[in-house]
């Protein structure tokens, strides 16, 4: 009788997953998880990095399939073998990052890989899109490329795509994370309507404030681990936290206070020009001070990589200056680093410091292992043909010691090592090198809670030091925590710099899109 | 709507032990050695007299024995054989260098050529004029710089405008063996007196000298195998190839100059290739032909491969395969058997060699043995 949904129960269960389990090689991503998606509510699936949230959903959605457990939709176990056998479920996922052809419009991005007839009737889709945007309240409009498109803009897409196909159930995989906060009460409005109209809502994030806005009930994973489900209405932030984290944290992120120092980068007038003649950065002004940290806020692609390239000289420049000022032999030295090359700029012994946004391509290298990678910014002063590993050993000792980085030993190659604790490796390395210029980008992205305040406490360490640091942020929460001063970057362009303690995020999140027309450049 | 679950499933390995990897590859061997068996006995011939006259083919009836003239040496067969290896072993070293920084450089043959080409030039030039040591240090010399300049020409290419090495590489290859059927018809070049195309051979004193019956090189060549090894692992250069092949972006990042690493390595890789070529000719063939290098370009990528990129096995492997390429010449005279199946047999040893490689990354889960595993865990 289980199996024959009556249509007397009130409340049928869209969505159960009973016992799931996937391991890759010896990581367990999800153990015995279970889950239950009412029809029409909207669900919170809440855990830090690594907890196996996306894992799990890509199994519901047909990207991955279980080693064991089952899944059942509408009370009937089913296998879900490929997107479009869960398309045909009536599951429709939202990825965090879009999977549309840059070269076409929303419209034939909607209809791209369904069974059409012989020709495309561009009307009579764009028709039925427009009706979709209608009954849920989307703007959108269907004739445009995506490679127009802003980053919002994209993801409505993907969620009509998911809706055009029918789906009765949407996953999104933290959908807020690439959204200003305006966009983000617009989304929610939009999945409330949805939910009105008896669509059930998956929402992967692991931001607590969202999680007590937008959903009914929350679902908890820790490390592969199911937790608990809990009613939104009848818990607090600080108990998801504990449930989320294993025990109690403080929630507070540190902002000591500090003199201002001297002013140790002055960037003027900073312009770069992508290979393809777009141009990414124009007329950046900003200068760093001693004893300060400067967040950086923007939406992706608003050119924070590529000022971090341009002033580590990693990136060439169309035009500006960017004078440092840096001890070296006991005297004062202000020199403008514009235009020189990353290999110029370190046989000039310039300290200046760079945590870059891709850590395992870019900061580290992932087959080699502690030593190996706490050499690369320092092997060059060794004199002679040789390196000289020996030397390091007891440092990276120290290094493991007082950053508490998890491993198995020296010899571990990097990429075995915890998303954490690859960070602590990077950071602890740079701040080795006693730079009066520290950059960081993103250095929190995907890290948990605990490794996270580790983080924030080192770059405080660094102010207190009296050194500038640079913050190259997504989370305007923690920018203006953390911050002292908090600039705020749209399509290439600083929209202005502010200070936190006095500004709402409203204003940032309107800053982040005024400049440029709301347009942001294309993702990186 | 109900399917069943695909019936195998591949997983990548996250951790393997070395013994477990020795083990593996032993089986392949096993395996490879059985696969050649069943090969030749459905073809009618004896699978175990082949075997033994493949490695007394190779190696003699005994390594190294006091010859005719009464001085040790190694027994003829071996010496063709550790002619092969060495010339094997060196070149592998020389691609390494590219490999390492994953720069595919399938021009091995090329730089070979080019190598043996210009110390040529040299012995038959200069041949009669100049005294032994001096020839031999200027052919040493400007076969290195001829190698390293046909290897550092893919570089320069691929560093200032991004050109596909790979293609680059294997066209060279095929210029410089059609150079040399150019030369054999020169006139200074081509032995006097006749209109046979082929290159005049070379004096005395431009051979390499012997010991234990096989020119110097097979010293040179262990030696060399050791130096490459430290360059990797003690060395600053070394470490910066490492980089630049695992990510030239982190390269660029720490400060390196990822164009002049690229060029400079390219210009050592070319130049051990085009050392192999001087050895050739100097050293086993006394004269230079078309077939100088005779596919050696390819097969040390085999061994560069098999060895996972390790310098001191490289020495085992090049051995090993010269071994394989010298008994499957013997069984061809002795036994009769085709050089086409012959090439069938090394085919399916180095198959197994390389394919074990699979299943010491990956392994496979089957639908059955799943639910076997389930049970087990229920």
């Amino acid at each position: 009788m289980e199996n024959i949904p009556s249509p007397a129960r009130a409340v049928q269960n869209a969505v159960e997953m009973r016992n799931i389990t996937k391991t890759f090689g010896s990581v367990v991503a999800n153990d015995k998880v279970c889950l239950m998606l009412r029809q029409g509510e909207i669900l919170a699936l809440l855990g830090e990095n690594g907890s196996g949230k996306t894992t799990l959903m890509n199994m519901l959605s047909g990207i991955y399939l279980q080693d064991s457990g089952e899944i059942l939709i509408c009370n009937k176990p089913v296998t879900i073998r490929s997107p479009k056998d869960a398309y045909a479920l009536g599951i429709g996922m939202i990825h965090q990052h879009f999977k549309l052809v840059d070269v076409l419009t929303a419209g034939e991005n909607i209809v791209l890989g369904l069974q059409g007839k012989r020709t495309l009737n561009r009307r009579e889709i764009n028709q039925k899109v427009r009706q979709i945007a209608q009954k849920y309240g989307f703007e959108i409009d269907p004739t445009k490329k995506v490679y127009n498109m802003a980053v919002s803009e994209k993801q409505t897409v993907e969620i009509i795509k998911a809706l055009y196909r029918g789906a009765e159930t949407l996953i999104l995989d933290e959908p807020t994370a690439v959204l200003t906060p305006q966009e983000t009460t617009k989304l929610f409005d939009v999945l409330r309507m949805m939910k009105a109209h008896g669509k059930s809502i998956i929402i992967i994030t692991h931001k607590l404030n969202e999680v007590m806005e937008i959903s009914d009930r929350v679902a908890i994973l820790r490390k592969g681990e199911y937790i608990a489900t809990v009613e939104t209405a009848a818990t607090t932030q600080q108990d998801l936290t504990e449930m989320m984290v294993g025990r109690r944290v403080k929630l507070e992120i540190d902002r000591p206070a500090c003199a201002r120092g001297e002013r140790k980068l002055h960037v003027t007038d900073l312009t770069c020009v992508s290979r393809e003649g777009v141009t990414k950065l124009s007329g950046v002004n900003f200068d760093a001070f001693g004893g300060e940290i400067l967040g950086v806020a923007g939406v992706a692609g608003s050119g924070q990589k590529e000022l971090c390239e341009a002033i580590t000289g990693l990136r060439p420049l169309a035009g500006g200056s960017i004078l440092y000022r840096y001890q070296k032999d006991a005297m004062t030295i202000e020199e403008n680093i514009a235009g020189m090359r990353a290999d110029q700029i370190a046989h000039r012994g310039v300290s200046l410091a760079f945590v870059p946004e891709d850590r395992l391509g870019m900061g580290l290298v992932a087959n080699m292992n502690i030593v190996d990678n706490v050499i690369l910014r320092s092997y060059q002063e060794n004199r002679g043909i040789l390196i000289n590993r020996k030397k390091y050993r007891p440092i990276c000792e120290k290094m493991i010691k007082d950053l508490d980085i998890v491993t198995p030993g020296l010899t571990t190659p990097v990429r075995r090592l915890s998303g954490g604790n690859v960070q602590k490796v990077l950071l602890g390395r740079e701040i080795l090198s006693l730079p009066q210029v520290l950059l960081c980008a993103y250095p929190v992205r995907g890290l948990d809670i605990v490794s996270s305040y580790r983080i924030y406490s080192l770059l405080n360490a660094e102010k207190e030091k009296g050194n500038a640091v640079i913050f190259i942020g997504e989370d305007l929460d923690v920018l203006m925590d953390l911050c002292d001063r908090v600039m705020v970057l749209c399509g290439g362009q600083v929209s202005g710099i502010v200070d936190p303690r006095t500004c709402t995020k409203e204003e940032i999140g309107l800053m982040m899109t005024r400049v440029g027309d709301g347009r942001e450049g294309e993702r990186a | 709507m109900i399917h069943q679950e695909p019936f195998v499933r591949v997983v990548k390995r996250t951790a393997i032990s070395k013994r477990k990897v020795m083990l593996f590859r032993l089986i392949a061997l096993a395996g490879a050695l059985l696969a050649g068996a069943l090969l030749v006995a459905l073809l009618g011939y004896d699978p175990i007299q082949m075997y033994s006259d493949m490695v007394s083919g190779a190696l003699g009836n005994s390594l190294l024995a006091v010859n005719r003239k009464g001085v040790l040496a190694f027994s003829t067969s071996s010496q063709a054989t550790l002619k092969i290896a060495t010339l094997l072993l060196v070149t592998a070293l020389g691609l390494t260098m590219a490999f390492k920084m994953r720069f595919w450089n399938i021009g091995g043959e090329g730089q070979i050529l080019v190598g043996a080409i210009s110390c040529s030039y040299i012995a038959i030039h200069y041949g009669e004029v100049w005294p032994q040591w001096l020839l031999l240090l200027v052919m040493f010399v400007v076969s290195c710089i001829g190698g390293g300049l046909y290897g550092l020409l893919p570089a320069l290419f691929k560093a200032r405008w991004g050109t596909n090495e790979t293609l680059f590489t294997l066209m060279l290859n095929y210029i410089a063996i059609h150079f040399i059927t150019y030369l054999q018809y020169q006139p200074t070049w081509q032995i006097p007196g006749t209109t046979f195309p082929k290159i005049r051979d070379f004096a005395a004193s431009t051979r390499l000298p012997m010991v234990l019956g096989v020119h110097v090189g097979w010293i040179i060549a262990l030696m060399l195998a050791v130096l490459v090894y430290l360059y990797f692992a003690k060395t600053k250069q070394g470490y910066e190839v490492s980089v630049v092949g695992e990510s030239a972006n982190t390269a660029r990042y720490a400060g390196m100059n990822v164009s002049r690493i690229i060029l400079r390595t390219m210009f050592i890789s070319g130049a051990i290739c085009g050392f192999a070529g001087f050895m050739q000719v100097s050293g086993a063939d006394g004269s230079l032909t078309t077939d100088t290098a005779s596919g050696a370009g390819f097969t040390s990528i085999t061994v560069a491969w098999l060895s996972g990129m390790n310098p001191l096995l490289m020495i085992i492997y090049s051995i090993f395969i010269a071994i394989l390429a010298r008994g499957a010449g013997r069984i061809q005279t002795t036994m009769g058997i085709p050089k086409s199946a012959a090439d069938m047999l090394i085919g399916i040893i180095l198959f197994f060699m390389l394919g074990v490689e699979f299943f010491i990354n990956y392994r496979l889960i089957f639908r059955a043995g799943r639910r076997g595993e389930e049970a087990k865990a229920i």
